[in-house]
């Protein structure tokens, strides 16, 4: 009952703005403005060449997009990986766990300031707790100096069902966003938690949506 | 008199003649014919599924590839398809790559580079062209070539990109507002 009452306060943003279609690779796809990927499109600009790295799920959109802008794109999709059995060690009590050592022998390997900017979605909120911070740390070694990094983080009224996401964008401001099934939220952030989480950053923007998310544009 | 009317050609010998009959269309290979792109429709060197390859492939001709390579690809001006069975630890140079299988190793396609839905890549692709179906998986990086010839009209698209999205603005930031900045003093 509350649940369903909470989607029906949830407010015009999170209203699909165009018709639901179904891709291959996940559920249906709805539209949402965002106000942070506005400020990320500013950021990189068409202007000039930039190295940007996306963290999600392969998407075709986001690829041809970037690429036809000029910029040379990697792309990462850290959740999948961290299901790799490869980079599980057995543990103190010899069950498996996931090294974060291990880990980032694979991943997230770039040199120092090699990056522009960095599409992290809501990575922060699905990944395995002691991938997190290292991830961060790693990025903010691998961003130039005024580099940008675009994060979507729950806030806790999205409930822990809130379902995974990946993020095609559509234009400038523009998102479709379209439910995987496959991961759960593993953690909400208040927005202490993520001032902590990007620290050693020079800068932190909120936006507010009325979809229980907060976009955050961090700066290096 | 002596001309052949239909139905009535004389039908090629059976009997042996001194120089073999090389038939110039190939054997049908129904297994792979669904895959295959309409402009590599023409006859291609094939390598099947139970083929294992460790070294240097290079060529001059377009090759269809559905087995298993370890060491490096190089067909410079001939085009490749990866086949779904292929599995590559290689890397590719070719004209146009077409990638259904698994690839590990970077590929530089002169022309363009095609991820299908079943293709999964790690690796760096540097080509002028990219093509991804939705479905693929590809880690790595895409480095666009440029080419002479388009440089404008990419310029202008880039520029209708951003247009585009910016005439919409209005509607996008009614729904958000922006809260509140935090600075921090830079460590590094």
């Amino acid at each position: 009952m509350a649940p369903d009452l909470l989607k029906f306060f949830r407010g015009s943003a999170a209203q699909p703005q165009t018709a639901p279609s179904a891709g291959s690779k996940g559920g249906v796809r709805t539209q949402r403005s965002s106000s942070g990927l506005k400020e990320f499109s500013k950021s990189i600009g068409p202007e000039s060449p930039k190295v940007v790295l996306d963290l999600g799920p392969t998407s075709p959109t986001n690829l041809m997009r970037l690429t036809g802008m000029g910029h040379k794109v990697y792309n990462e999709d850290l959740l999948m990986a961290s299901l790799d059995t490869r980079y599980q060690v057995k543990g103190s009590d010899g069950r498996l766990e996931l090294s974060p050592a291990e880990f980032f022998k694979d991943s997230l390997v770039f040199e120092e300031g090699a990056l522009d900017a960095v599409l992290a979605w809501d990575l922060p909120d699905y990944l395995p707790e002691p991938l997190v911070k290292p991830m961060v740390d790693r990025l903010h070694r691998a961003l130039k100096p005024g580099g940008v990094l675009l994060g979507f983080f729950h806030t806790r009224e999205a409930g822990p069902e809130a379902p995974y996401h990946r993020y095609h964008i559509t234009g400038g401001e523009t998102l479709d966003v379209q439910v995987m099934e496959r991961f759960k939220l593993a953690r909400v952030f208040n927005n202490r938690h993520i001032e902590n989480l990007f620290h050693d950053f020079k800068s932190v923007k909120f936006f507010l949506a009325r979809d229980y998310f907060r976009e955050v544009l961090v700066v290096r | 008199m002596w001309k052949s009317t239909p139905g009535t050609e004389t039908k090629p010998s059976t009997t042996p003649n001194t120089a073999p009959v090389m038939s110039t269309t190939p054997p049908p290979r129904p297994s792979i014919e669904p895959v295959r792109s309409k402009e590599f429709a023409s006859e291609m060197a094939h390598i099947g599924k139970s083929v294992l390859i460790r070294g240097e492939l290079s060529g001059s001709e377009d090759l269809y590839l559905d087995g298993e390579v370890e060491g490096n690809i190089a067909l410079l001006e001939h085009n490749l398809i990866i086949g779904p069975n292929g599995r590559i630890r290689a890397n590719v140079t070719a004209k146009d790559v077409v990638v259904h299988g698994k690839v590990e190793g970077n590929i530089q396609g002169h022309e363009r580079v095609e991820l299908k839905k079943s293709a999964v890549l790690n690796g760096d692709i540097s080509t002028q062209r990219i093509v991804i179906e939705d479905g693929a998986f590809f880690k790595g990086a895409i480095d666009i070539r440029k080419e002479a010839k388009s440089e404008p009209k990419r310029e202008m698209a880039a520029a209708a990109g951003y247009s585009g999205s910016s005439s919409s603005s209005g509607s996008a930031m009614s729904a958000q507002r922006s809260l509140v900045e935090t600075k921090f003093e830079p460590k590094g």
